[in-house]
């Protein structure tokens, strides 16, 4: 019964050996380590498990996974890179973004997926994105303020970054 | 949550997928945002999951005879990026960035919620009132079922075993007809608690175009028939539009929760047909 899926997770080609009804949320913490993607609640409300498939936010604790097989996940572990934190950790840190953290990681991708066709929200059209991810420490205003300096300083690296612009 | 173990077929093509839901026990996988919580909480068993998430011919969103094709695994991240969608359908694309949240919507498909069923769905009342038609499939042929006559109760359509739902096609909105979709949410979850959608169309001669589709309030979505006749005909005035929303309810068994007991409900869905029916209106040209 266990199959064999191979996914490319952070750049990085890995197969991981699952049971047909194996989430995604579970072949990337138990089957690779990767434990920084949450489970929540575990039924696609609260958005702890939310990583990128293809380049989209998904709620990883519904999506089984071999329907990932063939796919590009990236997680929280995939977003600093040589040592240097990806704008939207800095500025979650900066803003003090997160109290306790459990839902610092969902949040952090989900605004990936927002930030990625929309590089200039308004507070309202993050709070519409975030719509699928819960904060139980009441967080949301210094959530929604990380998000929107972390666009500030992505606008104003690709525009300053020679070439990064797309 | 762990689901009971199940098998799983990935097709690559239509008439694999019907080859294997022809099975006992079979299920179609779609974006899974649907079946598989309802595995994971066991309200819902299958012996093998035909994963139909790879069947390109199943996908996207395409002008037809005036109207639209909308393959059924569409998403509905496509469907709100559709231009098809947002110049032709305003009315489907304001309701469907009300459903469920970014990531679902980037997972969950159009076909896959209506083969689902929940009779509090946006999009059921939605296609309901812009008279949307279902393509259904299977090893014995194909047939197009109207969305009045699919949605038969909850969780229950016109699918019969081993049928896949491959498609939603839409005729085209009447020209000059106008479209608003009112619905009161469930404060914590956006969960539809009464939810009216209405086309209509106010010419000279009166509102000769009245399609009223209601989702969340009955066992099943629904067309207002009352609702539609006593619009029809009518200058769609004020006095028009309370006499006609009043009906809103007539002739179903208006559902109970601990949201909303079926007495307020009742009155809640007639509140939404006559915010839905005046902003139509005032939008018919």
């Amino acid at each position: 019964m266990r199959r064999s899926v191979a996914l490319t997770v952070n750049g990085q080609a890995r197969t991981v050996e699952v049971e047909p009804r194996t989430m995604l949320v579970q072949a990337l913490r138990d089957g690779l380590g990767l434990t920084g993607t949450h489970v929540g609640c575990d039924t696609s409300q609260c958005g702890a498990c939310t990583v990128l498939m293809d380049g989209m936010a998904v709620k990883s604790c519904t999506v089984l996974a071999v329907q990932a097989d063939g796919s590009a996940v990236t997680t929280i572990e995939g977003m600093a890179h040589d040592g240097e934190l990806h704008p939207l950790q800095d500025a979650f840190w900066e803003n003090h973004g997160l109290q306790c953290g459990f839902c610092t990681p969902g949040m952090i991708m989900t605004a990936a997926d927002l930030l990625a066709g929309n590089p200039d929200p308004t507070d309202t059209e993050i709070r519409h994105a975030l719509e699928g991810n819960f904060c139980r420490c009441t967080g949301y205003q210094n959530i929604v303020k990380s998000i929107r300096a972390a666009a500030e300083q992505m606008r104003a690296a690709s525009v300053g970054g020679g070439g990064q612009a797309s | 949550m762990i689901p009971a173990a199940f098998d799983y077929a990935k097709a690559s093509s239509v008439d694999e997928a019907l080859d294997l839901l022809a099975a006992d026990g079979s299920r179609a996988l779609a974006g899974g945002h649907s079946i598989l919580p309802l595995l994971k909480l066991r309200l819902a068993h299958a012996d093998r999951l035909v994963d139909i998430g790879g069947l390109a011919e199943l996908k996207g969103v395409a002008a037809h005879d005036g109207g639209l094709r909308i393959g059924a695994l569409t998403t509905y991240r496509e469907l709100l990026d559709s231009a098809l969608v947002s110049q032709g359908y305003p009315l489907l694309a304001e309701a469907t960035d009300r459903i469920a949240d970014l990531q679902v919507r980037n997972r969950g498909t159009v076909g896959g919620g209506v083969a689902h069923a929940d009779p509090a769905s946006d999009m059921a009342g939605i296609l309901l009132a812009l008279d949307a038609a279902f393509v259904l499939r299977s090893r014995g042929g194909t047939r197009t079922v109207a969305s009045r006559d699919f949605f038969r109760g909850a969780f229950t359509t016109a699918l019969a075993p081993g049928e896949l739902l491959t498609e939603i096609v839409l005729p085209p909105l009447p020209a000059g007809a106008g479209t608003a979709y009112a619905v009161q949410e469930q404060a914590a979850s956006g969960y539809p608690i009464a939810g009216v959608a209405a086309v209509v169309r106010r010419s000279a001669g009166g509102c000769d175009h009245v399609a009223v589709g209601v989702n969340g309030v009955a066992d099943a979505a629904y067309r207002a028939a009352a609702t539609e006749a006593t619009l029809r005909g009518t200058a769609g005035d004020a006095a028009a539009i309370a006499a006609a929303a009043a009906r809103v309810a007539e002739g179903v068994r208006v559902q109970g929760d601990i949201h909303a007991p079926a007495e307020y409900r009742a009155h809640l869905v007639s509140v939404m047909a006559g915010r839905a029916l005046e902003r139509a209106i005032a939008r018919s040209a």
